[in-house]
């Protein structure tokens, strides 16, 4: 076992790990912080992105103590201390970007890498960075939406609904 | 008639939903996010062989590995009863199918890959998973049958040597019928006949299964926590036929659910043994699914091989229809297998047409392969893809407009009572194609393919109808058909002292919206803000008996039982209020939250009528008990039957096969609507679902029953930059006759009627450009295309 010291969501964090304990396993079960999902083990979905070092990661694609010394953000420490969402977090609920929220957490971690990188994508553009999450409930459409709806575009005239 | 007002909340409102802010917050609670205090972790061995007799499972070398607490194989279920099956088929000869046991741990054969052998019980997932390597199987593998014509065979291997053959059931439907359809094919002026496949697929829900036992020695109580879609169901069938454990000693509870596609309706062996394993090991023991178990461990949906007949007549009428379908079951029946390709898929034949005779024959066949049953649509899909790519067909050998054929044959006065058992109560087939044709611009398509033609693509238009049969189900009538179960559903409305409710419904919400819509239709009977109104479901005990959510019956069945547990509450309220106000109990009016003398200025707001029901210091209780508290139970007296019309327009590379799809229009009927903008979300993630099935996603196991798509290595999920926006109407509305609310249900409709308008629409492209090859399977590969167009 292996001590392993991170900042997680701007907070000190520290546990015992093996050393073929992944990112995510660390971060569900040693710090209870559940809200970043595993929906493969082919590091294809994306249910588990989180940001190590400002850079989107999948966190079943990295050791814990690969994250020895990070600074880690999950989607738990997206909203503010209020509870208030933050802009994508609100799109995703105005413009109905999510429904059985399972992949929703990697979701609004890989729009907020790709919005501040590129911060007004196209719709293109958006879909192409999409390519590591896979939902199965929305058929994305409402995700590309509040993604662009995110970044200050406008949506209404996007697709009739 | 089309809708064009939307009001800002109640019936009809897009209200935000309220389960969102946990879901986008990280505070969902999943099963797997659930862990009990000594908590141990289960391994699954698996057959890594889809046949073979197994001689022996040597578990002494892993039982001494670290963290190891008990280790299971077949023989500790010897005593202990079989999966059970949910639906009783009876065959064209009026005998039961064939019904094999099926063992929650592989029991002297293995009979799919994925076929769970051994169980490893331990402190830690990893030592349970060390441990399992550690077990030495030995297997004696046996010839597999994966193709299902070669299954029937007579010198086939069979797959249950207890059955006489691999042919679980051969159904004719109506058998009645048979001859007066041959007669009718024998005299027509045209026959169109077409074979296809539908093709294997996985339902995916990004949530994998888990199951935590816990047993509680001091009560003898078990709970369950497992990623189900009908907790109720799960807690019946396991505590009455596997581990006979009354239902007052068992509680399973599906919290947050991440999303289900029917694969999650049935009762699966990982959660009996963690239910039977918790009181053996005397802790919780947890099993979390990886994807790649997943893929051979979930069943699986569609698998069927079709050859379907139409016959026409002079004027092009549709005057027969004939099908001979083989279905796969797999190794085993899963819970509701052999009702999916009969009852849900025959009784669908019809589709929007008046055609008047029908039969169906479905073989339904075991195979070593996963089992198979609902997933998204279950049998609607299928008899929908057959019927509409069939009436293309047909079109185009008769040079007519496919359109205008189909509008031909519609149905067109209700009530219309099939030659397939059922009875549509209400619809509008035109007006849903009228509104296809406006939004999908059809009229534009020319201009459009010759844009394409300039880059050098091609382009294509395909259109399709389709019908389903939701709202499951009338109990009375599935019981005549095999179902060995009831499919009403529940709702106990508890209104507390000052006037917030909670409503407790056997309906469970794994994506749908819910907490949201259930809330803003129970807001809208009383007048009240639908914050006041709390959705509890997903819990036996804390729920009435109910039968959970698939088949698009939630809103349909589950939400007519909570309407009806409301009336109870408004009329037993108007009772109190009536007290309070000294007035003719049939003068009350309730309307805005607040009860009044018709008539007059006297009025009692809801809180005061509530709040006495509880403090009833002024109340008739000579009368009337106190307390405001119903339940009522709600069964259909017909299946509701959503339709609509769809377009797809796609793009066809003629250089590398590929097809893109560039416009995709939607106009369902799908009667009164609750919340436009969740069943707008429910369509999308249907078509999305609908256009993977056409182009991307094939389940494929090789000839000796090996899976090869078991990975998203393997099996092409659709990804964003796979699909466009969608365009979707459900304006054209004529409600539901006979439920309360005029609802008919919209979870499965994108599924259903979505495959046959993309295939429609690549043979279009495909014969813009001079092939005309009839039919291509789906998916529509690139490089089955390619083949298609240079071969």
């Amino acid at each position: 076992m292996t001590q392993v010291k991170m900042t997680v969501n701007g907070i000190p964090a520290s546990g015992e790990v093996e050393g073929r304990t992944l990112l995510v396993h660390f971060l569900r079960d040693d710090l209870e912080l559940t809200g970043t999902h595993v929906g493969c083990d082919t590091s294809q979905c994306g249910a588990c992105v989180v940001h190590v070092n400002g850079n989107a990661v999948k966190a079943c694609t990295m050791f814990a103590i690969e994250a020895d010394g990070a600074e880690v953000d999950t989607i738990e420490g997206q909203a503010a201390p209020d509870g208030k969402l933050n802009t994508i977090q609100q799109a995703f609920q105005d413009h109905h970007g999510l429904q059985c929220g399972f992949c929703t957490p990697g979701m609004v971690m890989s729009a907020a890498a790709l919005l501040k990188d590129n911060p007004k994508p196209s719709e293109a553009e958006v879909r192409h960075y999409l390519d590591g999450n896979i939902c199965r409930c929305t058929g994305y459409h409402n995700i590309v939406k509040a993604i662009m709806a995110a970044s200050g575009q406008e949506v209404s005239a996007l697709a009739a609904e | 008639m089309p809708k064009d007002f939307e009001p800002s909340s109640g019936i009809g409102a897009s209200s935000k939903r309220r389960e969102d802010i946990r879901f986008l917050t990280g505070s969902g609670r999943y099963t797997d996010d659930i862990n009990l205090r000594r908590q141990t972790h289960v391994f699954f061995l698996r057959s890594d062989v889809a046949h073979g007799r197994l001689s022996g499972v040597d578990t002494s070398a892993a039982a001494d590995m670290p963290g190891v607490l008990k280790i299971f194989t077949g023989a500790d279920f010897a005593e202990i009863g079989g999966m059970p099956c949910g639906w009783q088929i009876t065959d064209k000869h009026g005998q039961p199918m064939q019904e094999p046991k099926h063992p929650v741990l592989a029991h002297e054969k293995v009979r799919h890959v994925g076929e769970p052998i051994a169980a490893v019980v331990a402190e830690t997932l990893a030592q349970a998973r060390d441990a399992a390597e550690a077990i030495v199987v030995d297997i004696d593998e046996l010839p597999a049958v994966v193709n299902m014509k070669e299954a029937v065979k007579d010198d086939a291997p069979k797959v249950h040597d207890d059955l006489t053959s691999n042919l679980c059931y051969d159904w004719g439907f109506v058998e009645e019928n048979k001859e007066a359809v041959n007669k009718a094919f024998d005299d027509a002026a045209h026959v169109t006949t077409l074979e296809l496949v539908n093709n294997r697929l996985v339902a995916n829900p990004m949530e994998p299964r888990v199951a935590i036992g816990e047993y509680d020695r001091s009560a003898g109580d078990y709970t369950l926590y497992t990623t189900s879609q009908n907790p109720h169901v799960i807690r019946l069938l396991m505590g009455a036929f596997v581990l006979g454990i009354p239902e007052h000693k068992l509680r399973v509870v599906a919290p947050d659910v991440g999303g289900g596609f029917g694969t999650k309706i049935f009762h699966y062996q990982e959660e009996a043994f963690c239910t039977f394993a918790a009181k053996a090991v005397g802790r919780p023991v947890k099993w979390t699914s990886s994807r790649s178990e997943a893929f051979m461990s979930d069943a699986h949906g569609r698998d069927h091989v079709t050859k379907i007949e139409l016959a026409l007549d002079a004027k092009n009428n549709f005057t027969a229809l004939r099908t001979d379908t083989y279905a796969n079951m797999g190794a085993y029946l899963s819970t509701f297998a052999p009702s999916v390709p009969t009852w849900l898929h025959g009784t669908l034949m019809a589709g929007n047409y008046k055609t008047p005779l029908i039969y169906v024959n479905v073989k339904a066949v075991f195979t070593n392969t996963v089992p198979v049953d609902a997933y998204r649509g279950a049998g609607r899909p299928e008899a929908t893809y057959q019927l509409e790519r069939l009436i293309d067909k047909a079109a185009h050998e008769l040079k007519v407009d496919p359109i205008k054929l189909r509008r031909q044959n519609f149905v067109t006065e209700f009530p219309y009572a099939t030659p397939v058992a059922v009875e549509y109560d209400t619809g509008d087939y035109n007006a849903t194609m009228d509104k296809l044709e406006e939004i999908a611009d059809h009229a534009g398509f020319e201009a459009r393919r010759r844009e394409s033609e300039a880059k050098g693509k091609l382009r294509g238009f395909g259109v399709n109808c389709y019908i389903e049969a939701c709202g499951i189900a009338p109990s009375n009538l599935v019981g005549q058909l095999g179902a060995r179960a009831g499919l009403y559903e529940s709702a106990t409305v508890r209104v507390n002292a000052t006037g917030g409710l909670v409503v407790m419904t056997g309906s469970h919400s794994h994506g749908q919206g819910h907490e949201t819509s259930f809330a803003q239709v129970v807001a809208d009977m009383i007048g009240i803000d639908e914050n006041m109104v709390e959705i509890v479901h997903g819990d036996t005990a804390r729920t009435p008996m109910g039968m959970g959510t698939y088949g698009s019956r939630s809103l349909a069945v589950g939400g007519s039982a909570m309407v009806r547990a409301t009336e109870k509450i408004i009329a037993k309220a108007k009772k109190i209020a009536s007290h309070l106000l000294e007035a003719s109990e049939g003068d009350i009016e309730l309307k805005d939250g607040a009860f009044s003398v018709a008539g007059t200025d006297k009025s009692v707001a809801w809180g005061d009528v509530t709040l006495a029901a509880y403090v009833p210091h002024n109340y008739p209780l000579e009368e009337i008990e106190p307390g405001l508290e119903e339940t009522a139970f709600y069964d259909p007296s017909n299946f509701t039957y959503p339709a609509g019309a769809y377009a797809c327009e796609v793009e066809l590379d003629p250089e590398t096969g590929h097809v893109t799809v560039e416009r995709f229009t939607a106009a369902d009927d799908f009667g009164n609507v609750v919340n436009p903008m969740i069943v707008t979300g429910q369509v999308h993630g249907g078509l999305a679902q609908g256009i993977g099935q056409a182009l991307l996603e094939n389940c494929v196991y090789d000839e000796d029953g090996q899976l090869l798509s078991a990975s998203y290595m393997d099996y092409a999920m659709p990804r964003a930059s796979d699909l466009p926006f969608y365009d979707v109407d459900h304006s054209c509305q004529t409600p539901c006759t006979h439920n309360p609310l005029g609802v008919k249900g919209c979870g499965e409709a994108g599924a259903i009627g979505s495959p046959p308008a993309v295939v429609n629409a690549v043979l279009d492209a495909m014969r813009s450009g001079g092939k005309d090859i009839g039919h291509i399977d789906m998916p529509v590969s690139p490089a089955r295309v390619w083949e298609a167009m240079h071969g």
